[in-house]
């Protein structure tokens, strides 16, 4: 029992990671509020299951594919709307979520509702690890949410590209003055948040089927890790998908599993009471939001 | 060689003068000022009685409408407060499930469910976000996303009040041109209601949340109690919303708590310009008709609302009724351009 709620808490816990990762990297990088993540996270698995079933290219091209697609997705957003309302924080909000709702119900309404709509995993069976069964599709999960979270600090923390992106993020002005151009940087953070959310869909997707109400929930998952972890930070990011999964696993075995979605709203709550700036922010971001 | 002309506008006298208090010199500004305000109510009163034009189903339209003109009111004076909700649906689900409730379990007629939703409604849900007021901007739009969402899968896990299934059968409203009037008074009354409230003093506070907190805390003023009392006053024309249609359709399912309660109304301010609430009542008086004759087109509609609001709030930030209002209150008249200057 014990180890089972380790194991899958963990597992759980990445899963909450990665579904965040894609918004809580462009918001830090740009401060753009990416609320179209959820219709990004969907039209990726689907794009995927057209490229795989209808397309029919290999796997591993198919998902490249669909990263790819995502990208550019995200910098046609950045592009062709976002960079038109830049800095005008609420109209940012209100067309990226009109964008993402666009994309959902665009894809209910073509009628990707059934249960035929899903990826296969990687490599399908399953693996006993201390008398608890696990497929190696979790297995693989942790793997690329690992991967991910080292390259992603690497990148923002010693590459130029990712310093110059985390300096407009800082100060968009004095950046400026650097030489960074803030427009072709935010398109970028875009794009790759939209490419970040495209792996985890592709990577998280085969452990069930896809549906279009996913694409809110994933928001909502953003949304909670974002706010509990503190924006902007990446152990904040990881610290908050650690304990939020967790709780959710524990929740699920000792409440019940449709307790596991108000496990967020209880989060959120207790972490606007108690310490609004979340686990890991710092005061600056308090200052932003209070 | 042809003259060129250039529009020139200029505001019309009586509003030159002042912008709020108007000298009245004549009955024609007298009636300049008073010709939109009276064509409104007229023009809503007299719509009841046009059944044997439209008939049934567009008089139901009209009705749906007006509820949906009341979330798109009262979500026009949230974001007065500064205060961008993009989860309507929290009021409207909450007044809907208070009423069903109510009227299901205690066997209460809407005579009193409708009132006691209202004001309950309101109560419970300005509790509800009083914690998150504190954060502003996205921070708050973010969460109200989040709240009906939770709403309904904390019904749908609990299975309290019908679960899935619904709260049905209830007691209905009177027959159609009473229910319309109803709803109808509820608008006119929340219009100039939120109208006159935004111009007083305390309504100055208000919009000077908005515009720059700081200061409005370096005032003295607290600025929390100011914004969950403005969450209470906005609340209540919404919950009314929710409860009055429980009534109406006799049933209350989760639905009440789906996203499309949230993004009509917001598309209804976009579109119809946001701050003047005039705007709002237009936006959702035109939307829902349109929205109405596109419904063969099924979940396609909501796309549409979707690109709408992606149009306006790009390329035409300011809405319809800001448009209309300048024209109202300006000349043009073609001026020539002077030549070599």
């Amino acid at each position: 029992m014990i180890v089972s709620i380790l194991i899958y808490g963990l597992v759980n816990s990445v899963i909450l990671i990665l579904t965040a990762l894609g918004f809580s990297l462009t918001l830090g990088l740009s401060r753009v509020a990416n609320f179209a993540h959820g219709g990004i996270y969907v039209s990726s698995g689907l794009v995927a299951w057209l490229l795989l079933r209808r397309v029919g290219l290999p796997y591993p091209l198919a998902l490249l594919l669909t990263v790819l697609i995502s990208g550019l997705l995200g910098a046609l957003i950045y592009r062709l709307i976002l960079i038109r309302v830049r800095g005008i924080e609420l109209s940012e909000v209100i067309a990226t979520f009109a964008v993402g709702v666009a994309i959902l119900e665009f894809f209910r309404w073509l009628g990707f509702v059934t249960y035929e709509f899903n990826l296969p995993s990687f490599i399908p069976g399953r693996v006993d690890i201390a008398g608890v069964l696990i497929d190696y599709q979790r297995l693989f999960i942790i793997g690329v949410g690992l991967v991910l979270a080292l390259l992603l600090w690497f990148f923002s923390h010693h590459t130029k590209i990712g310093l110059a992106l985390r300096g407009i993020a800082q100060d968009e002005y004095t950046a400026l003055t650097l030489g960074i151009e803030s427009d072709w940087a935010a398109t970028l953070s875009v794009a790759l948040g939209s490419s970040l959310t495209a792996v985890a869909a592709v990577t998280i997707l085969p452990l069930g089927i896809i549906s279009i109400n996913t694409g809110y929930d994933v928001l909502l998952i953003a949304l909670a890790v974002a706010v509990v972890g503190g924006l902007e930070s990446t152990v904040g990011l990881v610290v908050a998908g650690i304990v939020l999964g967790y709780a959710m696993v524990i929740t699920s075995n000792f409440v019940g599993p449709q307790w596991m979605m108000v496990v967020y709203l209880v989060a959120i709550v207790l972490v606007l009471a108690i310490r609004p700036s979340g686990i890991l922010g710092q005061f600056k971001e308090l200052e932003e939001r209070v | 060689m042809a003259a060129t002309y250039r529009k020139e506008r200029l505001d019309r006298g009586i509003k030159a003068r002042s912008d709020d208090i108007f000298a009245l010199a004549s009955y024609r500004d007298l009636a300049y000022l008073l010709l939109p305000r009276l064509l409104l109510i007229g023009g809503l009163l007299l719509v009841p009685l046009l059944e044997g034009v439209l008939g049934l189903y567009w008089l139901n339209v009209i009705l749906i409408a007006c509820t949906i003109a009341l979330l798109a009111l009262s979500w026009d004076l949230l974001a007065s407060v500064g205060l961008i909700s993009l989860g309507h649906s929290l009021f409207f689900g909450v007044g809907s499930y208070i009423a069903g409730a109510l009227n299901y379990s205690l066997g209460w007629s809407p005579l009193l469910t409708l009132p006691v939703a209202m004001v309950a409604g309101a109560l419970i849900c300005t509790l509800l976000i009083y914690p998150i007021l504190r954060l502003r901007g996205i921070y708050f739009a973010l969460i109200t996303l989040a709240l009906p969402l939770l709403f309904m899968r904390v019904i749908e896990a609990t299975k309290i009040l019908g679960g899935t299934e619904g709260l049905s059968s209830l007691s209905p409203l009177p027959g159609q041109p009473l229910v319309l009037y109803i709803v109808l008074a509820a608008v006119l009354v929340c219009f100039f209601g939120y109208r006159r409230l935004i111009d007083s003093d305390y309504g100055l506070v208000l919009r000077a949340i908005n515009d720059n907190d700081r200061s409005v805390m370096a005032s003295g003023i607290n600025i929390y109690h100011y914004k969950a009392q403005a969450v209470f006053i906005a609340a209540l024309p919404a919950t009314f919303a929710g409860a009055f249609l429980t009534h109406h359709y006799r049933i209350v399912g989760m639905p009440a708590f789906s996203l499309e309660y949230s993004i009509l109304p917001l598309t209804s301010v976009i579109v119809g310009g946001q701050g003047s609430f005039a705007g709002a009542l237009l936006g959702a008086l035109l939307l829902v008709p349109v929205s109405e004759s596109l419904r063969a087109f099924g979940t396609l509609r909501v796309v549409l609302y979707s690109v709408m609001l992606v149009i306006f709030t790009v390329g035409l930030p300011e809405g319809i009724f800001p448009y209309i209002r300048r024209k109202y209150h300006q000349f043009e008249r073609p001026v020539p351009v002077e030549e070599g200057s």
